[in-house]
């Protein structure tokens, strides 16, 4: 018997809407939801164990322990496999579903498949690591849905090949030996015919996409604001004492200017391979501005100038790993009571 | 570099001079670059007095 277990979220588990998104996890025996149309869509060989029921805000506030409890309370029904949700586009349930799926393929090596809507955040958050369904945006398309996280659990157990768009599910970027019929130039000159010709092609390398987020609130006055001097162009202390990489960075450093009226140029370096970087190393203050942003300061333009500038190096990074820096240093700067950043880039 | 920030969707974005000085001028007077500095960082400090609802090339 291949024995399934569903999660789900306090609303599609029945215990209620909003008010019950603090409950702990606990096991349903019974299908509920969509998990009765779930057992319709089992084969005779596969059984329904459980429904494992978690509130999203309990989820949120308390990962690591939500995510320990729901393993522990999983481990006992020994399931082969997990469908988490489908959690469309709900935000909390999404990232409780990414965050189980992880834990449960790596603790218990078991198979797990959940499903997004594509504007989910926690879609970028665990496509890599999850075989996420692409999903419709709301709970009508349900029945279909379990159908193709079934369908895909059930080959990932047999140790099938997936292919994202042939299957569904978001492409989780990994390069996959594969024979081509025609060379690469005769495939690049036909789609680019097609292109010319007006008609439908496919890229074969699609370019990264952007999420686009709500711009911050406009500052009405920075005559009492904590502002920070962010730089992507490498400027480091002499020696490079973080050893911050000259491309594809992985480290962000923080360093010293309180008090400080000017960056002497015998003080600093620069660890970026993207750019002539003699003017910089002449005179620092053409990437990170500390000796226009004194005056600012004493002209009472700004509040006060944050004590450390933050540098990194933006050169030949994946996306993916830029998000993180940026991400790792706006939390810093949120921590350290920064409201305003002027992030100087080349 | 500007027609990237909005790509990747940088609200709030003031031209710099140059990809190898964004906040200098090599070729001026030490006191010419240093007003261009000051400019430069001004129209910063405006941009974030502003509204955007999406990336804004602040001139």
């Amino acid at each position: 018997m291949v024995r399934i277990v569903l999660y789900l979220n306090q609303f599609f588990g029945q215990l209620g809407g909003e008010e019950a998104a603090a409950e702990p996890p606990r096991v349903l025996a019974a299908p509920v939801g969509p998990g009765r149309a779930l057992t319709g869509l089992l084969e005779a060989d596969e059984a329904f164990v459980g429904t494992l029921v978690c509130g999203d805000s309990y989820f949120a506030d308390h990962p690591d322990a939500a995510a320990a409890a729901c393993l522990d309370l999983i481990r006992p029904l020994e399931p082969d496999i997990v469908l988490a949700g489908p959690a469309f586009n709900a935000g909390r349930y999404g990232v409780a579903c990414g965050t189980l799926a992880e834990i449960l393929q790596r603790e218990l090596g078991v198979t797990v498949v959940t499903g997004m809507y594509a504007e989910n955040p926690a879609v970028e958050l665990y496509r890599k690591q999850v075989v996420i369904v692409q999903t419709g945006l709301s709970a009508a398309t349900m029945r279909d849905t379990l159908r193709t996280m079934l369908t895909l659990a059930r080959k990932l157990r047999r140790g099938e090949t997936l292919m994202p768009e042939e299957h569904g599910y978001f492409s989780q970027g990994r390069a996959m030996p594969a024979i081509a019929e025609k060379p690469a130039a005769d495939r690049a000159v036909e789609i680019l015919l097609a292109k010319l010709r007006g008609e439908p092609y496919r890229t074969e390398v699609v370019l990264p996409t952007f999420r686009r987020n709500a711009a911050p609130s406009r500052l009405g006055d920075l005559r009492d604001k904590l502002v920070a001097l962010v730089t992507d162009g490498g400027l480091v202390p002499a020696g490079n004492p973080d050893n911050i990489e000259s491309f594809a960075a992985t480290r962000w450093g923080t360093y010293d200017i309180a008090g400080a009226e000017r960056l002497a140029p015998e003080d600093y370096e620069v660890s970026h391979g993207g750019y002539d970087n003699r003017f910089v190393r002449q005179d620092p203050h053409r990437l990170v501005p500390l000796d226009a942003a004194r005056q600012m300061e004493r002209d009472g333009q700004i509040g006060r100038l944050f004590d450390k500038f933050v540098s990194t190096t933006g050169l030949s990074n994946p996306i993916e790993n830029s998000r993180r820096l940026g991400r790792e240093i706006a939390e810093y700067l949120r921590q350290q009571g920064v409201q305003a950043v002027i992030l100087t880039s080349t | 570099m500007t027609p990237v920030a909005e790509m990747v969707g940088s609200h709030r974005i003031v031209q710099g001079s140059g990809i190898v000085h964004p906040l200098g001028l090599a070729s001026s007077t030490p006191e010419e670059e240093r007003s261009l500095r000051d400019r430069i960082l001004a129209r910063a400090v405006d941009a974030l007095k502003t509204d955007v609802d999406q990336p804004t090339v602040f001139k």
